[in-house]
């Protein structure tokens, strides 16, 4: 069976915003009757990547592709990049602004907590030219 | 405890839900940080909070929390009553503080999710 696919463009304009592509991706889920389980840790791992891309990335572009035994999330932007993965990827490790933090993010939770609920994880990056994270979920 | 009772205990106002009201929840968590509520978060129904922002409400539709209540007086914005109506989470404001707010429901039999 073709994989559905969902596109989404995350505009990094409007903080209120961010997670207006993970509230679609988890309905739809919700809608094809995915376990309540497998649904959550796909719409928490894809939030968070959303916001990252808000906060982090002057936004991109998100690409879902549902298949009966697994969701792919594929989140493009073309940001700053980052230039150590293995730190970026330590709990509480975080360069997000005051103002972010304000907001009640920039805990530095964010990428580790894609890589507990997710049960695969790339991060391709190049500083000054952007990121790309493709994550899975299987059912 | 029923939602009803939770906004009962803690004298709240309500902005959205009056039709969730009978709805029984269990367990509760309480929190500023949404990063720490996308980790820690278990099964909690109810999320106590002092921040308030539209990502409150997209972090409790992620989170599948069905009650928000807002401590210290703290209003929601009109916008984040629509998100919240469109969700169908209950919002509620309270003038008593966290650790009050906290300590009541506590009391009262709501729990920890790691209890
Ligand atoms: N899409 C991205 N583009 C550029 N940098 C990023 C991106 N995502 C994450 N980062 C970097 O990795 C760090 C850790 O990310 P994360 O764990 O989500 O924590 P937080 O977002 O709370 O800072 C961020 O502070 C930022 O420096
Ligand atoms: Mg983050």
């Amino acid at each position: 069976m073709e994989p559905m696919i969902l596109e989404y463009t995350v505009s990094a304009d409007d903080f209120s915003g961010a997670g207006e592509a993970s509230g679609d991706v988890k309905k739809t889920l919700k809608s094809l009757g995915f376990p309540p389980e497998v649904i959550r840790r796909v719409s928490v791992a894809m939030y968070e990547a959303e916001i990252n891309m808000v906060i982090h990335a002057r936004g991109g572009k998100i690409t879902v592709e549902i298949s009966p035994d697994e969701i792919r999330v594929c989140c493009e932007d073309v940001g700053p990049g980052i230039p150590d993965i293995d730190l970026a990827m330590q709990e509480g490790w975080s360069t997000a602004s005051d103002k972010v933090r304000g907001l009640g993010f920039g805990a530095g939770m964010g990428l580790p907590n894609i890589k507990k609920y997710t049960d695969y994880l790339d991060i391709k990056t190049v500083v000054g030219q952007g990121t790309t994270l493709t994550m899975s979920v299987a059912v | 405890m029923k939602i009803r009772e939770i906004s009962q205990l803690l004298d709240a106002k309500l902005y959205t839900g009056e039709e969730m009201l009978d709805r029984e929840v269990h367990n509760g968590f309480s929190c500023d940080l949404m990063s720490d509520v996308l980790a820690y978060a278990e099964n909690e129904a109810v999320l106590l909070t002092g921040l308030v922002n539209p990502q409150v409400i997209r972090t409790a539709e992620m989170m599948d929390i069905v009650c928000l209540v807002f401590v210290r007086g703290k209003e929601p914005t009109e916008a984040m009553i629509k998100l919240a109506e469109e969700r169908s989470i209950v919002i509620m404001s309270t003038d008593k503080r966290m650790f009050t707010s906290c300590g009541i429901l506590h009391d009262a039999g709501l729990k920890s999710g790691d209890e």
